[in-house]
């Protein structure tokens, strides 16, 4: 059957919850852990979607959140990057009780509009703030495994270097790759010495990282008001709206 | 936490609209009924703090779609919007 006779059919698969099993858990920072989980049949997914997890409490009360994929569509299992919210009713279960072997209610993948594949091309300019740094490695990631050459950079904002996810994995890849540059903005906490950005990322800020003649796609995930800043400052140096794709995490999803 | 801390995009109501549609809805175009702007609806402003979802134009906020599910019904009221485009 021609290939886009089964996308075609996949695409009107209706969605389904279905069951991961955890089989590694990976702590990030002292307030996030990736789920890397075993999922049968999963169909695939492009780099920048989502799955939804539901939990079902004893009584039959069920919560349901949003997580992004944290894994590379070219990935042998599926991870998610989880940050524990103390008031949340999802993530501290997520982050503190889950071990290995556990089952987890999940769907998906989610969402088309937030994807990047390498077939779009760039170069590729992706705004971070806390976990909303998630599907940009995502995107990073699928763009080494398909040994692509497409420039990118990541302008990451943290509270602090201790609040960095992937923190290991992002330097190296800065370090070794030469198309692909990096940038901290630490607002709350630098460490002594710091030649980094030491604010929220303004448009100062973009207009630095900004590549010429602002060509290219812009990828911007996190809070809502930092995606709104970092949107609309996106536009004031020259990016046009088209270009830049957002995603907004609320304080639902915790 | 005010109402702008509440608001969302087209890419939180993914999940609940595929629930209701056969296609990936994020990418489709949308025409607002009230200012006429198109959008993609990954980019419209999603509250999902209400009962159900309620979708919003990016330019004009007004509502676009409301989607209440419940006990396997769904409620869908989509006044606000003039067309839909789904690229399958």
């Amino acid at each position: 059957m021609a290939r886009a006779a089964v996308l075609g059919r996949l695409r009107l698969t209706p969605i389904v919850w279905q069951l991961g099993e955890v089989a590694e858990l990976v702590d990030e920072t002292a307030r996030v852990k990736t789920l890397v989980l075993e999922v049968r049949d999963w169909p695939g997914h492009r780099a920048g979607q989502h799955v939804d997890v539901r939990l079902t409490a004893e009584d039959g009360y069920q919560a349901q959140r949003s997580y992004s994929i944290a894994s590379a569509p070219e990935d042998e299992r599926l991870a998610i990057t989880v940050e524990r919210l103390d008031d949340g009713e999802v993530s501290p279960y997520l982050a503190q009780e889950l071990v290995i072997g556990d089952k987890l209610e999940l769907r998906g993948p989610i969402g088309g509009y937030f994807v990047w594949e390498v077939e779009q091309g760039g170069p590729l300019l992706l705004v971070g703030g806390g976990s909303g740094v998630v599907p940009l490695v995502a995107m990073l990631r699928h763009r080494s495994a398909s040994g692509a050459s497409v420039p990118a950079r990541l302008v990451y904002s943290a509270r602090s270097l201790d609040d960095v996810i992937y923190r290991g994995e992002l330097d190296r890849r800065a370090t070794s790759d030469d198309q692909f540059e990096l940038r901290y903005a630490l607002t709350r906490e630098q460490p002594a010495g710091w030649s980094g950005y030491a604010r929220r990322v303004d448009e100062a800020i973009l207009r630095e990282v900004a590549y010429p003649s602002c060509e290219g796609i812009a990828f911007v995930c996190g809070p809502t008001r930092f995606v709104e800043t970092v949107a609309d400052g996106l536009v004031g140096v020259g990016y046009a709206p088209e270009q830049v794709r957002t995603e907004r995490f609320g304080p639902t999803g915790g | 936490m005010d109402e702008q801390d509440l608001k969302l995009d087209g890419n939180a109501a993914a999940g609940l609209l595929r629930e209701v549609f056969a296609f990936e809805l994020t990418t489709a175009r949308g025409r607002c009924e009230n200012c006429g702007a198109i959008a993609q609806v990954g980019t419209v402003s999603v509250y999902a703090n209400a009962p159900g979802s309620v979708l919003r134009c990016p330019q004009c906020e007004s509502v676009l779609m409301r989607i209440v599910s419940n006990g396997g019904r769904y409620w869908l009221d989509a006044r606000g919007i003039s067309w839909l485009e789904i690229r399958v």
